[in-house]
């Protein structure tokens, strides 16, 4: 057990600050601007839930990567929940597959109002690699209405954060 | 392979020889001896690898047919099993009372091209709705974006298998899921706590990858095939490339290969290190899931600052690589190759310490040394349960021909198994990372591939951070794809999980699930 707190206490609090993730003043800003907002208006706190509507998983990788310790999100308020019930954003990944088409809308249902649609990587935005076809309808925007979009395959977690954080400031 | 040859013959089936395409044999035999010749490898010990089907038109046949590959494998051979049906009458013999890894594939190629083999299961599985039955996506005629006009309806109507009797329940899970995962449906049949039947049901993430790579250049292929499985993006685009390569008769700079194995290794190392952080999340020990997702963040760090893409994504391209190594980037991978082990050493001897860790792995999920021989399992899932399989050693493409890979394998087979199994292979992959970054040698990284003529073909095979990947490629006119087909090593793996589950308690799922760890993109295409 001495051996886990020991190793606790050298690797200390990795988290690094926004302005080391992003070297963007603006977007500093913003962080601090958004951690009011959510601790006034979502009483400290804000619900996402994801869903891969048909990506390759290479968007998952990158959205897990916002939970390590270096970018730490849940430090602005914002967290990932199990259910859409529970939601406040869906961040939605991949071009929607035509099998996941209906899956999609029912989460977009199950999601109370007032909710976001984030749509995250090319694929989302544009339909990127796999475009329309028989099996998919390309992006998200075919299918719900979409609020803000991240491109990027896969975006790194630095674009992820500042997406985010700019979809909070709009709300 | 000359035993199952004779063999084969002396059933009066006729085996014609094709000209090999390295690292198979080929060999066409009659449709109506697919299914015994199945029995035949079977009973000799041969393992079913992959398959698929292919509609072969144009210039390369004046009368169109089917045409059905099987590949079949023995440590360091494989062989490529054909035989062809008519496009009027397009059916044949299943192989799949012989091999269970033949189910899925065989309802795949139904589903997608239209050719029925007779005795397997009747069941769709990669089609849901998107298109009606009685249509086939991979026919030439069918228009790439399909025929339907309206929303796609969800598939409601699969026939799961029914349980009944008393405090037998059913618990559907998915297709979207509680965490940030990619969407499948998980159809569970439990007394009380224990789990008494999986079944798992696939196809949600169907993008249309063999259709819409018709028609592409090599380049565009490349990037497509760097997409079947984004964790396995190094894997998916090397063998596409090596399948490429092969058609087009074209060698690899030494350097690039060196370079391809770097990334190869670097992509297997982040994806232990982050299942290895996954697995010990799923049984709540959050400590090593920070410590050892903080290493895999490094990992990819260095990704992006030496070879620009986080996944590495991209970085190989057909003739060599997209990527340059100087003086500088060696060392600063060479220096992160010894802090790894320093923090893998410190974390590792605290997992392994740690009781309630020991008694959440060990026993839980046990896949059975005869299961995993009957499934076909490959990767760390084949490892943990006594398959001592791994291309770089058995059948070694450059360069790891010039490097020696030790293999870990372990014969218990449950959660604890794959979670060494896999530690072992990252602690390999930080061996070999040294090798190659000591010995790179110098020279171009990239060269050009000629136009390749119609109907020339490749074979890929490489070991991905999952196991055995398998890339087919066929060119037609002008140098553009004609059927490209990536299998996944998922395709093997995922029916372990129905089997290892059972018995065990519904709150172990997620754990066992992770352990696997199937992709579902690379097996839905």
């Amino acid at each position: 057990m001495w051996r886990q707190y020991l190793k606790i206490l050298k690797t200390g609090i990795p988290t690094e600050s926004v302005r080391k993730i992003l070297r963007d003043p603006e977007v500093e800003r913003l962080g601090a601007e958004i951690k009011r907002k959510i601790d006034k208006r979502f009483a400290g706190s804000l619900s996402i839930r994801e869903v891969d509507a048909g990506s390759c998983n290479g968007c998952e990788l990158e959205i897990h990567a916002l939970n390590n310790v270096y970018y730490d999100l849940e430090r602005f308020g914002v967290h990932f929940v199990a259910s859409p019930r529970h939601a406040d954003i869906l961040l939605v990944t991949g071009p929607v597959s035509r099998h996941m088409e209906e899956a999609l809308r029912r989460t977009y249902e199950a999601t109370p109002d007032p909710k976001w649609v984030i749509a995250c990587g090319d694929c989302a935005v544009c339909g990127g690699e796999f475009g329309s076809s028989y099996a998919s309808l390309g992006a998200v925007e075919n299918v719900l209405p979409v609020d803000v979009k991240i491109p990027g395959c896969p975006p790194t977690p630095a674009q992820l954060l500042a997406g985010l954080l700019k979809t909070l400031d709009r709300i | 392979m000359n035993e199952l040859h004779a063999t084969l013959e002396n059933a009066g089936i006729a085996v014609t020889i094709l000209p090999p395409l390295p690292p198979g044999e080929v060999w066409q035999i009659p449709s109506q001896d697919w299914g015994q010749a199945a029995q035949i490898a079977q009973s000799l010990k041969w393992r079913w690898s992959a398959g698929w089907g292919e509609e072969i038109v144009g210039a390369q046949r004046a009368v169109p047919r089917y045409r059905v590959n099987a590949l079949l494998a023995k440590p360091g051979k494989y062989l490529l099993l054909r035989t062809e049906v008519p496009q009027d009458n397009p059916q044949l013999p299943s192989q799949a009372p012989y091999y269970h890894a033949a189910d899925r594939s065989e309802r795949h190629t139904r589903d997608l091209l239209g050719i029925h083999f007779l005795g397997g299961d009747t069941r769709r599985w990669t089609r849901h709705r998107a298109w009606e039955e009685g249509e086939f996506p991979l026919r030439c005629n069918f228009p790439v974006a399909g025929s339907r006009q309206e929303a796609t309806p969800p598939d409601v109507a699969y026939p799961f298998l029914q349980t009944q009797g008393a405090g037998v329940y059913e618990i559907p899970v998915g297709p979207v899921h509680a965490g940030i995962i990619e969407p499948g449906h998980f159809r569970f049949q439990a007394v009380g706590e224990t789990i008494l039947h999986l079944e798992e049901r696939l196809g949600y993430v169907h993008k249309g990858i063999e259709k819409i790579a018709t028609g592409r250049d090599m380049l565009g292929l490349c990037r497509l095939a760097g997409r079947v499985s984004g964790d396995t993006t190094v894997g998916h685009a090397w063998a596409a490339c090596m399948a490429m390569e092969q058609a087009t008769k074209v060698e690899v700079p030494r350097r690039a290969a060196f370079l391809r194995a770097i990334l190869a290794e670097r992509e297997r190392i982040a994806n232990h290190l982050w299942d290895m952080a996954s697995i010990l999340n799923d049984i709540a020990f959050t400590f090593g899931y920070y410590q050892l997702g903080r290493l895999r963040e490094d990992v990819l760090r260095t990704n992006g600052k030496i070879f620009g893409h986080r996944l590495l994504m991209d970085r190989i391209v057909p003739g060599g690589v997209a990527v340059e190594l100087d003086n500088a980037a060696v060392r600063y991978l060479d220096r992160e190759i010894d802090r790894l082990r320093r923090e893998l050493d410190e974390l590792v001897t605290i997992v392994d310490r740690n009781a309630s860790v020991g008694d959440r792995l060990y026993t839980t999920g046990v896949l059975k040394v005869e299961d995993a021989i009957e499934l076909g399992c490959v990767g760390y899932v084949g490892l943990a349960s006594g398959q001592d399989l791994d291309v770089r050693r058995d059948r070694p493409y450059p360069p790891y021909d010039e490097l020696s890979v030790r293999v870990p394998v372990e014969q218990s087979g449950d959660v604890g198994a794959r979670f060494w199994v896999r530690y072992k292979e990252l602690r390999t992959a930080l061996r070999l990372l040294r090798q190659l970054l000591e010995r790179l040698p110098d020279g171009p990284t990239r060269v050009d591939l000629a136009v390749p003529e119609e109907g020339a073909e490749g074979l890929g095979i490489v070991e991905g951070w999952r196991g055995e990947i398998v890339s087919y490629v066929r060119f037609g006119p002008d140098g553009k794809i004609a059927r490209f087909f990536p299998r996944d090593p998922s395709w093997l793996n995922w029916p372990a999980l129905e089997r290892l589950i059972l018995g065990n308690i519904v709150p172990e799922f997620p754990v066992c699930n992770k352990s696997v760890n199937g992709s579902y993109s690379g097996v839905d295409l």
